[in-house]
């Protein structure tokens, strides 16, 4: 099993070393994004809803900066308030699937045992379900939506970070200072949750981290195959689901314009999160 | 060797046996009674939620009804197709070769493009490392309908060298008609693999025999090719068969993108019209694949380099 060296904190982040530049920058782009998600309606210089057939599929440059959709919409309103629904989905996957596989990674390894067995598992049965996959299933029982997919996905993300949590608290169990705080007599749940746990979260962090990259990817196929966030609602996923008619007639901006922005915001947050696990890593 | 091959079996067939309580127990989770939940959306006449009732035994107790349901799934009997009202079995057959054809060609391609990129950016330090190192990090993040979208704005639409849609008629017709599709597909995987076949290549760069050749005065590019790319070949083969589950997940999206009839626009399109036997039959395949993808690349890698052991790796 790989063991991580845990570094305590991340007050380093954003220091000097090789590749410094490129960890500001992807930061750079996530806190545009989170300002886009939160200030869409002030930044967005247009209606991202507002039809305009005299605009369809409108070049970019004059009223509409990155062009129009084929209904005349403005895109770069509709890629701004697009912002909201990407990062908001991801986020809930990532949340849930941290909270539940921390769960299930120290549950392990703190009982060893049966416990420790049933939980690898029934871990190892949900890594035979590719999320794609469970998420597409779940949409074909309750309907395409936002929610049903999100929880889904987490449940097919909590693996990952639970057989990551359980392989580094098993090792961090092994040190000097559980044995001391069992001692002194605290119970294990006190321990795992306040001692143990804030020594192995950057671990946790740099893995979820990686994991909102792959949540977007996902979500946004959804909702280009229909399945996710459903048009004609301001979504990366959607617009492409939306733009693909127009492709044939040769206009490839209502595609490319929300395709760029997945692509920015996939690779800003590997970029944080592989840096993140390099520190981690680094000892 | 024996004992390690029926443990791995064993642990094959709880992960299937699991899988297939889970996607049939999909049907009972399903809001409303199984029988209109199949016919939702459809004249749910008397005559025909009797006939539904009687085809998935629904009035019998559920251990039985999934025992009749999973003793036709072992016969290759999937039920039948609501909206195409035939066998889901023979519906995926017709399905299945194009598919097939899809992804042996993204993986050739992944298998190619990764390997030589990883072998390049590892024996060419500098510029070309970085290059590569950012080529396959955009390649990453970039979902394959969109790449979809771009080679078919760029090579059907503009140069009218390749056909967008379908999936074509003949051997050469469907190389032509899947030549795009297979790139969308590849260049996500190609660049994971690249990454994978590079850092193989350099820990055997750092190996001691490498030295010594060296001292020896073999030349470098001998040295790369018979020894450190065979060395790192394990490695690199032993990930790429691990990409073949994705790759078949990810012919949903392709497929969709470029109107290719095969498995993955059959799952996208039995969702939207709510064909509940054929979803359970492609998730249920799909999980085989990926459980004996796995299986396979345990028993392989033992071949591709004898030092590995079987069961040593666990």
């Amino acid at each position: 099993m790989e063991t991580f060296a845990v570094r305590p904190g991340l007050r380093r982040l954003g220091g000097r070393g090789r590749g410094g530049g490129l960890l500001r920058a992807a930061l750079a782009v996530i806190a545009l994004l989170v300002l886009a998600a939160a200030l869409a309606p002030l930044i967005a210089p247009a209606d991202p809803d507002a039809v305009d057939l005299s605009a369809a599929l409108a070049g970019p440059g004059g009223d509409h900066l990155l062009g129009a959709d084929a209904s005349g919409r403005d895109l770069l309103s509709r890629v701004i308030y697009g912002a909201r629904t990407g990062l908001l989905g991801p986020l809930g996957v990532v949340a849930i699937s941290t909270v539940l596989g921390v769960l299930v990674g120290l549950t392990a390894a703190w009982h060893g045992g049966w416990v420790d067995t049933a939980l690898s598992r029934s871990m190892e049965l949900v890594f035979a379900f590719p999320g794609l996959l469970l998420a597409i299933l779940v949409v074909a029982m309750y309907g395409p939506g936002q929610i049903g997919p999100m929880i889904t996905l987490a449940v097919a993300y909590t693996p990952f970070v639970g057989r990551l949590v359980r392989g580094v608290a098993r090792g961090e169990m092994g040190r000097p200072y559980i044995a001391a705080y069992r001692a002194l007599g605290f119970g294990g749940l006190a321990i795992c949750l306040r001692h143990l746990l804030p020594n192995i979260a950057p671990v946790i962090l740099a893995q979820s981290t990686i994991n909102f990259g792959y949540a977007l990817l996902d979500l946004a196929g959804l909702a280009f195959l229909g399945l996710g966030v459903q048009p004609p609602a301001a979504d990366w996923g959607a617009m492409i689901n939306e733009g693909q008619s127009a492709v044939l007639q040769g206009a490839l901006g209502p595609i490319l314009v929300p395709g760029l922005a997945i692509v920015l915001s996939v690779i800003a947050f590997n970029i944080v999160g592989e840096s993140l696990a390099d520190r981690v890593s680094r000892r | 060797m024996a004992g390690f091959l029926l443990w791995r079996l064993a642990g094959m067939a709880a992960i299937l046996g699991a899988s297939s309580v889970l996607v049939f127990g999909a049907l009972q989770l399903a809001p409303g009674d199984p029988a209109t939940f199949l016919l939702s959306g459809r004249s749910a006449t008397p005559e025909a939620i009797a006939a539904i009732r009687a085809q998935y035994r629904l009035d019998d107790p559920l251990p039985v009804q999934y025992l009749h349901w999973i003793g036709g799934v072992l016969t290759g009997d999937f039920g039948r197709s609501v909206q195409f009202r035939t066998d889901v079995g023979g519906l995926i057959a017709s399905r299945a070769p194009i598919t097939l054809t899809l992804i042996a060609m993204a993986f050739a391609l992944t298998m190619i493009l990764g390997v030589a990129l990883g072998v390049w950016s590892a024996t060419r330090p500098g510029a070309v490392d970085k290059a590569v190192l950012v080529g396959s990090s955009v390649a990453v993040a970039t979902p394959s309908f969109v790449l979809g979208f771009v080679l078919i704005a760029l090579f059907s639409v503009k140069l009218g060298w390749f056909p967008s849609i379908g999936a074509g008629e003949g051997l050469a017709d469907r190389l032509h008609h899947l030549a795009l599709p297979a790139v969308a597909l590849a260049l996500t995987f190609a660049g994971v693999l690249s990454r994978v076949s590079r850092t193989a290549m350099i820990d055997q760069l750092g190996q001691e025999y490498v030295t010594v050749a060296r001292g020896r005065g073999v030349p470098e590019p001998t040295i790369v090719r018979r020894h450190v790319l065979r060395g790192a070949m394990t490695v690199t083969l032993t990930y790429g068969g691990l990409l073949v589950p994705g790759l078949l997940v990810s012919t949903v999206l392709v497929e969709t993108a470029f109107g290719v009839n095969g498995l993955g626009q059959l799952l996208q399109y039995s969702v939207t019209v709510k064909d509940f036997p054929v979803v359970q039959a492609l998730t249920l395949l799909t999980v085989a694949v990926f459980v004996l993808a796995n299986l396979v690349v345990d028993l392989l890698a033992p071949l591709a380099d004898p030092r590995v052991r079987l069961g040593a790796v666990s």
